[in-house]
């Protein structure tokens, strides 16, 4: 110690500094430049494995779909309890009028529609045929008002009224055939303070208009929905008598005129397009899903839904889930002790042959891993079928008689053998390099000591392989848990596991959310059942060799 | 092997052979018998041979030809479990997943001991190696010397008559292996055990043992005591592998009852004992120690032949003096001196004559 001088019980460098200070200085340095060299790799692994799981686990529980196509249906329905077996106000269905108004426009009713039928079948159908008809509902008032005055027809004089002075000039000035972008519409601010309704859905037409369809807005009529708002706008007999802009006296003469005008019963209106609207169900439904978030897809994963008074257990009929994890469980820890049995022997071979037979038995060992899974799975389906070599084996050997051939594929049998022959190298190999660093000097000394073969090996040998035990259990439960493929080929319908299911919402049903909240209990299974194996076995006691 | 085949005989090879694959001889005609309560060491290089002897012993390898008896009984065919040897392996092998403790009971719960008389002889072996505060530790968290101590006591737990030592000192430092040397020795003869102690350590063979085999290419090439294996060594090939030993090669020119005149290679003529040579002409080789030879005429006979040497190292040592001398054609003459007022000290470059007592000067095979 004669660089470092001590100070208050504190070491100091050479420079004054603490000694704790400066190596944590130096030592820091080399951190980073360590972080930086294993940065490309961390990043790639974020990006693609760790993004994916995040977004498959924020889509199990995402739900903005229903609150951002019906917004104004959602928050007037708040309130509404369906218990009272009454149906929504008018209120809700006018709301639901110039939701589905937009959606339709936009042609975001059907998916919402869809979205809706995993809760309620029949409510995809509904939306769609809603929205083929609700386009009509509206033009009663359109009618009125352009029968009233040919001012109401054009949409010239239209955005002369709704738009800003300033915008109207860019507008005018703006060369259609150019490239230059078509002037943002403006709102005139009189008329938002006037007619806030019809300033709102002029504006959501405007730029549904201008941005999505991207035509030019002197060109485009508007929605029959600006119609009816203009309608409950004057209804309500706003002051317009300080407005002097541009068909101020149109609006004074609508005015006028919209108390007599012929009127729309919401209600019955959409009772006509189907008396669906009219059931307490749809409501609850549309009541249930409309907030951001939902629990819905976990609820629906364990065989339960969501009711105006919480979850509630699905009836008998419907119940599959819990049936499949429990199936997949108790199929991938059968599969996973076929393995440790007839891994065991075949890696304690590996692991105690010359060197020259066990490099050739390795090969066998390997081989599975250097043909394709198809090939493998369907030369199982040549072997189990009732017809197949199997079969005619036993048959041929009188063990079976030839009327009652064993039903060995398209069922869990085929699922469990197939999965096991394919899963084996995953046993045997960390396994073998566990049993590589076992010396054979402790059967030995277990021998000398007085033990015979048996206790030798149960007492000295197999609690040292344990660890292998760990590693290929963990290693081939996982993979079954989550295998695809096999059971698809060879499972049949009794034979197939969770993960058939969470495929057939991804590529079939395409109900994302519960296909990722289905994987989401998957992986919070198995995250599960790791803890408890780091609890139990203890997460030191897995090697995959050394 | 004067003692081979004796009545009290407890350890007993009689004309044992071992093939691996049936082509080469590892053991060749190996006889060899131990009275109870002998320490034997078995010294020899690599692929001696000795390893397997003792393999054979503790029935983990199958003698091809022969007779192994132990207490006079044949145990070529009693499986090692039921032969009741201890050992004691050159890595140890302390089960790593059992305690120190748990360990030691491993023999005494397969022979079915209730469990307080396991703890009674756990305890009396832990305290007889000197580790009786380490029963609850694992192996891990123990030295070398320390694993080697608990190895030993559970060897030794299950009260074995013969003990089998397969170079147990091998893997640790040499102050650490001298200490042990010692404990084990104490240890067999307090308890009268008998030990077969397998090393290729001389050193070690000549402190612990009673006595020594020297095994090459398969065969014991001499089996005395200590004392005995460095002084007079029956071949070439013994006095070369145990301690320092300067040779002479030349032809025998006459025996004369326990002298014997050896013309060298370069003409030189010598006296030696005839050890190893049958008559006049043989060819020999002559093994004379470094510590036997003498520069100071006064201390050699009146008529003993001296031979003319030039030296070309000196050195140092402290309690000795290390020379080496260009003689008789060969430089690599090494002799020692005690450090003592009256030893003169040597310079390179200085001529000197140097000679022997008859009986230190041994004609060996050549």
């Amino acid at each position: 110690m004669t660089d470092a001088a001590q100070d208050n019980g504190q070491m100091l460098a050479a420079d004054g500094k603490p000694l704790k200070s400066s190596l944590n200085r130096a030592l820091r340095r080399q951190k980073l430049r360590a972080l930086a060299l294993i940065a490309p790799l961390l990043i790639f692994v974020l990006i693609t494995f760790i993004a994916p799981i995040a977004d498959m686990l924020f889509r199990s529980v995402e739900n903005q779909i229903v609150s951002d196509t019906l917004p104004r249906t959602t928050e007037a329905l708040a309130d509404w309890d369906g218990d009272t077996g009454e149906i929504p106000s008018p209120e809700v269905f006018k709301a639901l009028y110039t939701d589905m108004f937009i959606a339709q426009e936009r042609k975001l009713h059907t998916r919402l529609g869809s979205r809706l039928n995993y809760e309620l079948t029949g409510i995809s159908s509904l939306f769609r045929k809603s929205g083929r008809r609700v386009e009509d509902m509206g033009e009663v008032y359109q009618d009125q008002f352009e029968d009233l005055n040919d001012f109401w027809k054009d949409s010239e004089t239209w955005n002369a009224l709704m738009g800003s002075d300033a915008w109207l000039a860019e507008q005018a000035a703006w060369d259609e055939t150019s490239d230059s972008r078509q002037p943002q519409f403006e709102l005139r601010e009189e008329i938002e303070g006037l007619l806030p309704q019809t300033a709102a859905t002029f504006e959501i037409f405007a730029d549904f208009v201008q941005n999505d369809d991207e035509d030019n807005l002197a060109n485009e009529d508007p929605w029959a929905l600006v119609y009816s708002a203009l309608y409950d706008d004057l209804i309500v007999e706003p002051d317009i008598s300080g407005y002097a802009g541009p068909g101020s006296a149109e609006l004074l003469e609508a005015m006028a005129a919209v108390r007599s005008f012929e009127t729309v019963d919401y209600p019955a209106a959409f009772e006509e397009v189907d008396e669906d609207w009219h059931s307490i169900p749809v409501w609850q439904t549309i009541q249930t899903y409309s907030p951001d978030f939902t629990s819905g897809y976990f609820l629906n994963s364990v065989d339960m839904k969501k009711s105006p008074d919480g979850p509630v257990i699905r009836p008998e009929d419907e119940q599959i889930y819990i049936k499949l994890f429990i199936r997949t469980l108790f199929m991938s820890l059968v599969i996973t002790g076929s393995c440790i049995l007839l891994g065991y022997p075949v890696a304690w071979l590996l692991a105690n042959l010359p060197a020259r037979t066990a490099n050739l038995l390795m090969i066998l060992v390997l081989l599975p891993f250097w043909t394709s899974l198809l090939v493998r799975t369907s030369a199982w389906k040549v072997m189990l079928q009732q017809q197949g070599v199997v079969n005619d084996t036993l048959v041929w050997l009188g063990l079976v008689a030839d009327d009652s051939r064993l039903a060995l594929i398209n069922n869990q049998t085929g699922t469990i053998i197939a999965m096991t022959h394919i899963l084996l190298p995953f046993m045997i190999l960390p396994l073998y390099s566990v049993m590589k660093t076992i010396p054979p000097s402790y059967l030995r000394a277990a021998k000398s000591l007085g033990a015979t073969n048996w206790t030798a090996f149960w007492r000295v040998y197999f609690p040292q392989s344990v660890p292998g035990i760990g590693a290929g259990s963990i290693l081939v439960f996982i993979l079954a848990i989550g295998y695809y493929i096999t059971p698809e080929l060879v499972g049949g319908t009794t034979g197939t596991f969770i993960s058939n299911r969470i495929a057939y919402h991804i590529s079939s049903s395409l109900n994302w959310g519960l296909a990722a909240a289905l994987g989401a209990i998957l992986l919070a299974l198995v995250l599960a059942l790791y803890w408890a194996y780091d609890k139990i076995v203890g997460i030191d006691n897995v090697k995959l060799g050394g | 092997m004067a003692d081979t085949t004796t009545a009290d005989a407890f350890v007993e090879f009689e004309r044992v052979q071992k093939s691996y694959d049936g082509e080469t001889l590892v053991v060749k005609d190996l006889n060899l018998a131990m009275p109870k309560g002998e320490f034997l060491t078995m010294l020899g290089p690599s692929g001696s041979g000795k390893t397997t002897c003792l393999m054979m012993l503790a029935g983990f390898e199958t003698a091809t030809h022969g007779d192994i008896r132990l207490d006079g009984q044949s145990i070529n065919n009693i499986p090692p479990h039921k032969r009741g040897i201890g050992m004691v392996f050159q890595n140890y092998a302390l089960f790593p997943h059992m305690t120190v403790a748990e360990n030691l009971s491993f023999p005494l719960e397969v022979r079915k001991m209730g469990k307080s008389d396991r703890e009674a002889k756990i305890k009396r072996a832990l305290d007889m190696v000197q580790m009786g505060h380490f029963a609850g530790r694992r192996p891990s968290q123990l030295s070398g010397g320390q694993q080697q101590r608990i190895a030993l006591a559970r060897a030794l737990v299950f009260e074995p008559e013969l003990v089998l030592m397969d170079e147990p000192l091998g893997a640790l430092d040499k102050q650490l292996r001298e200490t042990l040397q010692f404990e084990i020795t104490n240890l067999a003869h307090d308890l009268g055990i008998t030990v077969v102690y397998v090393t290729h350590d001389q050193t070690e063979a000549l402190t612990m043992s009673d006595r020594v085999a020297v095994f090459d290419d398969g065969r014991i090439q001499q089996l005395a005591p200590p004392d005995q294996l460095y002084e007079a060594p029956e071949n070439s090939f013994v006095a070369q592998f145990i301690g320092e030993n300067n040779t002479l090669e030349g032809v025998v020119k006459e025996i004369k009852g326990e002298t014997a005149l050896i013309q060298l290679d370069g003409g030189e003529v010598i006296d030696a004992k005839p050890v190893n040579v049958a008559s006049a002409g043989d060819r020999t080789r002559v093994s004379i120690r470094p510590e036997r030879v003498e520069y100071n005429k006064s201390r050699l006979s009146e008529d003993a032949h001296t031979l003319k040497a030039e030296v070309l190292e000196f050195i140092y040592m402290g309690d000795i003096f290390r020379t080496r001398l260009r003689v008789a054609g060969t430089d690599d003459f090494v002799i020692k001196t005690r450090n003592a007022p009256d030893v003169e000290r040597l310079a390179p470059g200085q001529q000197i004559e140097i000679g022997w007592l008859p009986q230190d000067c041994r004609a060996l095979d050549a």
